[in-house]
């Protein structure tokens, strides 16, 4: 049986993997340590013991032939009449893998007239377009994109599949793992290739909190990985680039179970992932009154105000503002972060910044990581007198 | 009307913090708690319920201790529960987890309606929800908002989507992940509380589902944790010194580099 084993000759009861375990499913037992009954298998403590006494048993099964998996697909979000950005950052990535894996990158676009697009793909870096178009496609419908992203990945056989984590790729995404019957990582910031495997590494924060998971997908194919918008960035289109367009039919006899009675299109707001300045702002801040200078300094500066995710759950500010991994993720000239410590999750949404002040009280905070200016202090004083400075220059000029 | 509840037991904190001396776990010694995206799952189960009649059960794959937040629920309004537990389960992945929870629905008979929270405040992947369905071939629903009309045969009900929402009807059986704060969870009441503590609760070994070990626990999950680390940048910042004044002028010569 798979499990985690404890070498009794190599433990020596030290109790540093009891430490280690986020699940408290280490003990000591007769002066060694002990599995109990919560042990999850995450793999913790096998790095923690000094002295290599912990193991991973993995009895593997038959793995499936994966000799025969190839490309490196991207599926692509085409919604109310344009390709989403999304789609071109992972075209952008997925050309990255395949330049370093020596295949091609395919991509699969689907719904009703949008044969248009799939020039613009290749110009991004595809290879190959699935191009799958049908009268009945014009509504997104899980069940449709379903059935014809099976029946690609049985024709042709992917290594890789990157999907957007959109509204519609989590729904999609998983979807289609359980119907392939393989493995999906949620919303990763980093895709390599170990070079020794030719495995996709997908890594992406774990436990919530502070920690980095590198996670693969070893027998089974195709490796699926989704990415949120925002978080990859996109390569510069070249309309000499040649490529095939390749149609793929579609017959459905819609017996969806689902029926659209009423949509609702909100207008396309302007968030704080459409702005060159952002002024940012965290727990730090300390009351939510401070919020208006924040404001006011954004205003100032022509920019906008993110937050990160307390100030959200504390009600003092709206979810379309907030910055990370579950909410935006941005990209703007200068980011200016006021009493943020930088949970990876909201570092994870900031890592397209070109420039970043971080202003902290606690020199080390994780926020000065990855700032590239550091100011340790009262981030309201110097939010006060940050617009002073600025206000009174503007009008002695 | 026939509902199923999935509930999750998740750390009562999302954050695991790390010594950074020792670089491990620290632990505030706080139980573990239900996942705060379930509760609305089951406060809908039971206010459909009150409305239809019918019965609410509570699904979970856990731990033996899981029992207690399955009571909890049960002292709510939940009518009985059914836990998957095996250490033949440990370490299964999304995959694994929803094969094995398929399971649980399947010794359940008919039913009409599966819900499940948008995600586990643990793992943020929020894939059982779509991932269970296609195991029971039943269409899903994510990011529900609001459940406007329900029968025995069908939802209608809100689905908020990157660019606005929709007015869905879905035939029933159907899965639904639910977004947060569409309800507000009630608390147990004292007759809850007691009933709750005989109410029918059922432990499932994987043989007890017939699992087959090949698509369970770790052995069944295609994905592997290859390694975890605690991230780090190498890029030094420059740090801004000096009075007040002093950095404040330096911030804004930044800004204008910018503007």
């Amino acid at each position: 049986m798979a499990g985690l084993r404890i070498d009794e000759n190599k433990c020596v009861g030290c109790s540093l993997c009891i430490k280690s375990c986020p699940c408290d499913a280490l003990n000591l037992k007769r002066k060694l340590a002990y599995v109990n009954d919560k042990c999850t298998l995450c793999g913790f403590c096998i790095d923690s013991c000094p002295f290599g006494a912990i193991e991973m048993r993995i009895e593997n099964h038959k793995p499936t032939d994966i000799s025969a998996y190839k490309d490196i697909w991207v599926y692509v979000e085409y919604q109310h009449g344009r390709v989403l950005d999304v789609s071109f950052e992972l075209i952008n990535k997925a050309r990255e893998l395949a330049d370093i894996k020596k295949v091609n990158v395919c991509v699969a676009l689907i719904g009703n007239k949008v044969s248009s697009e799939a020039q613009k793909l290749i110009a991004y870096g595809a290879d190959q377009v699935y191009l799958c178009e049908n009268t009945k496609l014009e509504k997104y419908d899980d069940e449709d994109h379903t059935v014809i992203m099976t029946k690609l990945i049985q024709e042709h056989r992917p290594d890789m599949l990157l999907i957007g984590a959109t509204g519609v790729g989590r729904s999609l995404a998983p979807r289609i793992a359980a119907r392939v019957k393989t493995g999906l990582t949620a919303d990763c910031t980093v895709l390599e290739i170990d070079l020794e495997t030719g495995l996709l590494m997908q890594t992406r924060p774990a436990f919530g909190g502070n920690i980095m998971a590198t996670i693969v997908c070893p027998n089974h194919r195709p490796q699926m990985a989704s990415v949120r918008q925002g978080v990859l960035p996109v390569g510069q289109p070249n309309y000499e680039r040649l490529g095939d367009i390749i149609h793929v039919d579609y017959q459905n006899e819609d017996k969806s179970r689902i029926k659209i009675i009423e949509e609702m299109l909100i207008p396309e707001v302007e968030t704080v992932a459409d702005t060159e300045i952002v002024i940012a702002v965290g727990r730090g801040i300390g009351e939510q009154k401070n919020m208006e200078y924040a404001e006011k300094l954004a205003k100032l500066l022509g920019g906008k105000v993110g937050v990160s995710r307390p100030l959200v759950d504390l009600g003092w500010s709206d979810y379309k503002s907030q910055i990370g991994q579950t909410g935006v993720s941005i990209s703007p000239k200068l980011l200016i972060a006021f009493g943020i410590s930088g949970a990876v999750q909201h570092l994870s949404g900031i890592k397209g910044a070109e420039r970043i002040v971080a202003v902290n009280t606690d020199s080390e905070a994780p926020i000065f990581q990855v700032a590239h200016y550091k100011v340790v202090g009262d981030c309201v004083e110097i939010m006060k007198a940050l617009i002073n400075t600025i206000k009174s220059e503007r009008t002695n000029k | 009307m026939k509902t199923i509840v999935c509930i999750k037991q998740v750390p009562s904190t999302n954050e695991v913090r790390l010594d950074p001396v020792t670089s491990t776990i620290i632990r505030d010694g706080r139980l573990s708690v239900t996942n705060p995206y379930d509760t609305f799952s089951i406060e809908l189960a039971i206010q459909i319920k009150e409305k239809l009649g019918g019965e609410v059960i509570g699904l979970s794959m856990g731990i033996p201790e899981t029992e207690r937040l399955l009571r909890d629920a049960m002292s709510r309004g939940v009518d009985r529960s059914i836990l998957l537990s095996d250490r033949a389960f440990a370490g299964a992945d999304t995959l694994a987890t929803a094969y094995t929870l398929s399971l649980g629905v399947k010794t359940i008979g008919a039913y009409n309606l599966i819900l499940c929270g948008k995600m586990a405040i643990d793992g943020d992947t929020g894939q059982i929800g779509p991932e269970l369905a296609e195991y029971l071939k039943i269409p899903h629903v994510t990011d529900v908002k609001e459940v406007l009309e329900v029968n025995e045969e069908r939802v209608i009900c809100k689905k908020i989507t990157d660019k606005g929402h929709q007015i869905l009807e879905v035939k029933l059986p159907a899965l639904l992940t639910l977004l947060k704060d569409i309800n507000l969870p009630r608390l147990p009441s004292i007759l809850g509380i007691r009933q709750s503590l005989d109410a029918p609760f059922v432990l499932k070994r994987a043989e007890e589902v017939r699992a087959d070990t090949s698509k369970i626990g770790l052995i069944g999950s295609p994905t592997q944790v290859l390694k975890t680390y605690v991230p780090k940048n190498s890029s030094e910042a420059i740090e801004l010194k000096g009075s007040q004044t002093k950095v404040v002028n330096a911030i804004k010569d930044i800004i204008g580099e910018v503007n």
